[in-house]
């Protein structure tokens, strides 16, 4: 349901019932972690019309009658997985169902992720049963440009419901991971070297690309260019609209990324980063954000070097990061962002730097901190009810709430 | 070890060339013994690579070197039955039914892989060839002593050869273009072919009575299957999908192999069933079902739902599939399901050995076992606890404050390189 439908219903229900609406609802917390600031020990937040209205000790909170109350040991705000392929993979791994990567070309940005996102693709209610509220998804690694990527929640039962930006970034790959065996169809680029080349030739083209429109406005004697999707969307890269999302776990990749950011004044947000921990003041003083491999991604290929540190480091060196589920082949067909933020907690990061980094934090790397992220007032009404630390092993999630409906009662 | 810590140094330099010949008590830890109630407080004495006593009031003689390790957990080293670590290879693309295909012969006693193991407190591993056939070969038990071949970490049974069992695989991994099966009926019936011809082959050998005119030839693969018709080399078996689980069962059943149940997605329904059969589970827990047709149904619910119908339950990495170093996890996970906190570590202990028909050597903290454990910073199913030490035969093999170990246990760049230095002759042979 999208927010103008619901505040539509809203308008309509408002003379027909004195109580709550189906987006109204108030949760009780013997602890409440905003994201934002201390914990709020017995605390509340009241949610009317999918909105948090009101948030603080149950002293202090005045609790409108006749919404359902719901209560939990822990109150988190609905969990951000900053990276994912849920929704664009079915989650048997079968032919045919698998649109996170089209491999008949190497540059395809034009590739839209709403033109694939699958609303009722099971694994999203998986996440959702955790807490996992939002996710940024779309087309994976593998080609130097895969294609777009998108924001949804985690309900709804089409793209257009769910979504919350329909195209969030540019998806980008540098390293091994765009280098063709030369086995299949393809056999190029067969190179790093010819990678970074044929992006940057694509980038070009963009910038020429963008010069001709921005000439032609205004000025009748000019012809625009013909419009051509591939560079329409790459325009938007150019002119700083959208960020790259590249990934790249070595570190010579890494350097590329900065220095393709660098020549062509774009956006990037690092993705993957399995060595990032080896350039943190680079990575810092380009002011570029990472979303980090999943924790527990296995250390093989161009993440041998990974590290169960760097979420720590990375953090710790003042570098926006959040944490991914990533893109799995096989099993695990998805990987939990609480699971993945919980392990780093045995090596150096703590609880709230965890629970930001699959939050506020990603929020603010996804450019959607005014709506989700962390429990405040005019932010959406997504939460996460765990019955107790939401990190350990041995808990459980009790439900999750996005926009004030109780999406989720399974306890997991 | 590279790097021979302060406390090992001291007793060889004190008096013996030979390592944990002297008494060695641990005092002041939380003991988990498995077998027993856990002890606050206890002392752990350990002697030539031997569990002396464990306890809570535990006399330790006067010539023991004392570990202090109060605010510690102890447990057993972990029994992983089921690993791919140290590049086990097993049959190749020719045929799905390979049992003369021994994994012993493909060990890289190098592999990152084993220190990666200890890093996660595992002391014994189950070498595996993969599931990509019916039966891909014979498989290896491990102890993660120091060792430059395979054969001197390999287990030994009483004649000396080494010990395993036989890696098999139902469902879908192992159907694929001919000479494999492309259905299911097609997989039982090779491998029923292939017992008949097992139990035909012993048959001959009975009826000869150790007249040498009247032996078969002498067949690799027969050989192997007649130790699982016997019950010597128990039948590890892959098997997720509930009706492939009771093929399993009814194959058991009709020849009478001892098997353990690997994986097994769909457990929790069919509990009961395996329950009656008395075979036990070592379950994988997975973070989220699907990935394949055949895990669609994997259910954290099954370690409970096998606990409760009175199934042998452990579990098991198949690392590289979850990395060794997280194996505790799976435990805790039982238990965020539902299985008692108990069972969930007899799972990763106990249960194990007795799958590897070791329990009589390790599994617990016992007088007379071996003296394999870990030594934690807390709970074992917290999160929040890190693997401080893990021992193997009175040996240390693991210390978070080697750089090297430690750098193992997080990653970090060329951390995870195989091992080029591995010299090491301390132990006698035929462990």
């Amino acid at each position: 349901m999208t927010y103008l439908h619901k505040s539509l219903l809203s308008l309509l229900l408002l003379g027909l019932c004195i109580s709550g609406q189906a987006s109204d609802i108030v949760v009780r917390g013997d602890v409440i972690y905003t994201a934002v600031g201390e914990p709020i020990d017995d605390g509340v937040v009241v949610v009317r019309n999918g909105k948090i209205v009101a948030v603080g000790p149950a002293g202090d909170v005045s609790i409108p009658n006749g919404l359902k109350v719901v209560n939990a040991a822990v109150v988190t705000p609905g969990l951000i997985d900053a990276h994912t392929v849920v929704g664009m993979v079915g989650y048997l791994s079968q032919d045919g169902d698998q649109d996170q990567l089209e491999r008949s070309a190497a540059i395809q940005p034009e590739l839209r992720a709403i033109d694939a996102y699958n609303a009722r693709e099971p694994l999203i209610e998986w996440l959702r049963t955790f807490g996992v509220t939002t996710i940024h998804s779309g087309h994976g690694p593998g080609e130097i440009i895969s294609g777009q990527t998108l924001i949804a929640k985690t309900t709804g039962d089409t793209v257009e419901e769910a979504e919350i930006n329909p195209v969030a970034m540019v998806a980008a790959t540098l390293g091994e991971g765009a280098v063709m065996s030369g086995d299949g169809a393809r056999n190029s680029p067969g190179t790093r070297g010819k990678v970074a080349a044929m992006l940057r030739t694509e980038l070009l083209n963009a910038q020429n690309y963008a010069a001709k429109i921005s000439a032609a406005e205004g000025n009748s004697d000019k012809e625009p260019p013909t419009r051509d999707l591939k560079l329409e969307m790459l325009a938007r890269v150019i002119s700083g609209d959208l960020p790259l999302l590249v990934t790249a776990h070595r570190h010579n990749d890494i350097m590329t990324a900065l220095r393709i950011a660098r020549e062509f004044d774009i956006r990037i947000v690092l993705d993957g980063a399995a060595e990032a921990y080896l350039l943190l003041d680079e990575i810092k003083a380009a002011g570029v954000p990472v979303i980090l491999h999943p924790a527990m991604a296995r250390a093989g290929g161009e993440r041998e070097n990974m590290s169960f540190t760097t979420a720590e480091q990375l953090i710790n060196a003042g570098i926006p990061t959040a944490f991914q589920s990533g893109y799995e082949a096989y099993v695990p067909k998805t990987r939990l962002v609480l699971f993945e933020a919980a392990v780093t907690l045995a090596h150096g990061l703590t609880a709230e730097q965890a629970l930001a980094a699959i939050t506020i934090d990603a929020a603010k790397i996804l450019g959607i901190d005014n709506r989700v992220g962390s429990i405040e007032v005019g932010k959406d009404g997504d939460l996460a009810l765990y019955d107790g630390d939401p990190f350990e092993y041995t808990s459980h999630a009790l439900g999750t709430i996005i926009d004030g409906v109780q999406v989720s009662d399974t306890v997991k | 070890m590279k790097r021979p810590n302060a406390f090992l140094l001291s007793i060889l330099i004190g008096t013996s060339s030979v390592v944990g010949a002297e008494p060695t008590a641990f005092v002041g830890a939380k003991i988990i013994p498995v077998a027993a109630a856990p002890i606050d407080n206890g002392v752990l004495l350990v002697e030539d690579g031997k569990i002396v006593s464990v306890g809570a009031s535990v006399r330790v003689p006067g010539n023991a070197s004392v570990v202090d390790v109060a605010g510690m957990v102890i447990m057993p080293g972990l029994v992983d039955t089921h690993s791919h670590i140290g590049e086990p290879a097993g049959g190749d693309r020719s045929s799905p039914i390979q049992p003369e295909a021994r994994v012993l012969d493909s060990i890289n006693v190098r592999d990152a892989g084993f220190k990666r193991a200890l890093a996660g407190g595992i002391t014994t591993v189950n070498l595996m060839s993969g599931s990509g056939h019916l039966m891909s070969g014979q498989t290896i038990y491990v102890k993660l002593r120091e060792g430059n071949s395979i054969e001197t970490i390999a287990y030994k049974k009483d004649d000396g050869s080494v010990d395993g069992g036989m890696k098999m695989a139902n469902g879908t991994n192992s159907r694929r273009d001919p000479p494999f099966p492309g259905t299911r009926a097609k997989s039982a019936s090779l491998v029923r072919q292939e017992y008949i011809a097992a139990q035909e082959y012993v048959a001959r050998i009975e009826r000869a009575d150790g007249d040498p005119e009247k032996m078969p030839e002498r067949d690799l693969a027969m050989e192997a299957l007649a130790e699982v018709l016997s019950g010597e080399r128990i039948v590890h078996h892959h098997t997720h999908r509930h009706d492939d689980i009771l093929t399993v069962l009814r194959l058991q059943q009709e020849f009478g192999f001892r098997v353990v149940l690997h994986h097994v997605s769909e457990a929790h329904r069919v509990a009961d069933e395996i329950a009656a059969a008395k075979v036990p589970v070592s379950l994988i827990m997975i973070d989220s079902p699907g990935g394949k047709l055949e895990a669609q149904y994997l259910d954290f619910e099954s370690a409970p739902a096998l606990e409760r119908a009175g199934v042998n339950v452990g579990f098991h990495t198949d690392d590289y599939i979850t990395d060794s170093r997280f194996f505790m996890r799976m435990a805790a996970l039982g238990v965020r399901a539902g299985m008692s906190r108990d069972t969930a570590l007899r799972g990763l202990t106990l249960a194990g050995a007795e799958m590897l028909d070791l329990d009589d050597r390790i599994g617990t903290l016992e007088r007379g076992k071996d003296a394999d454990f870990v030594i934690l910073s807390g709970d074992p199913l917290s999160v929040y606890s890190r693997v401080q030490q893990t021992w193997v035969e009175g040996v240390k093999r693991f210390d978070i404050n080697d750089p090297e170990d430690r750098a193992v246990a997080e990653g970090g760049f060329g951390a995870l390189q195989p091992s080029y230095v591995h010299e090491f002759h301390g132990y006698e042979e035929g462990h």
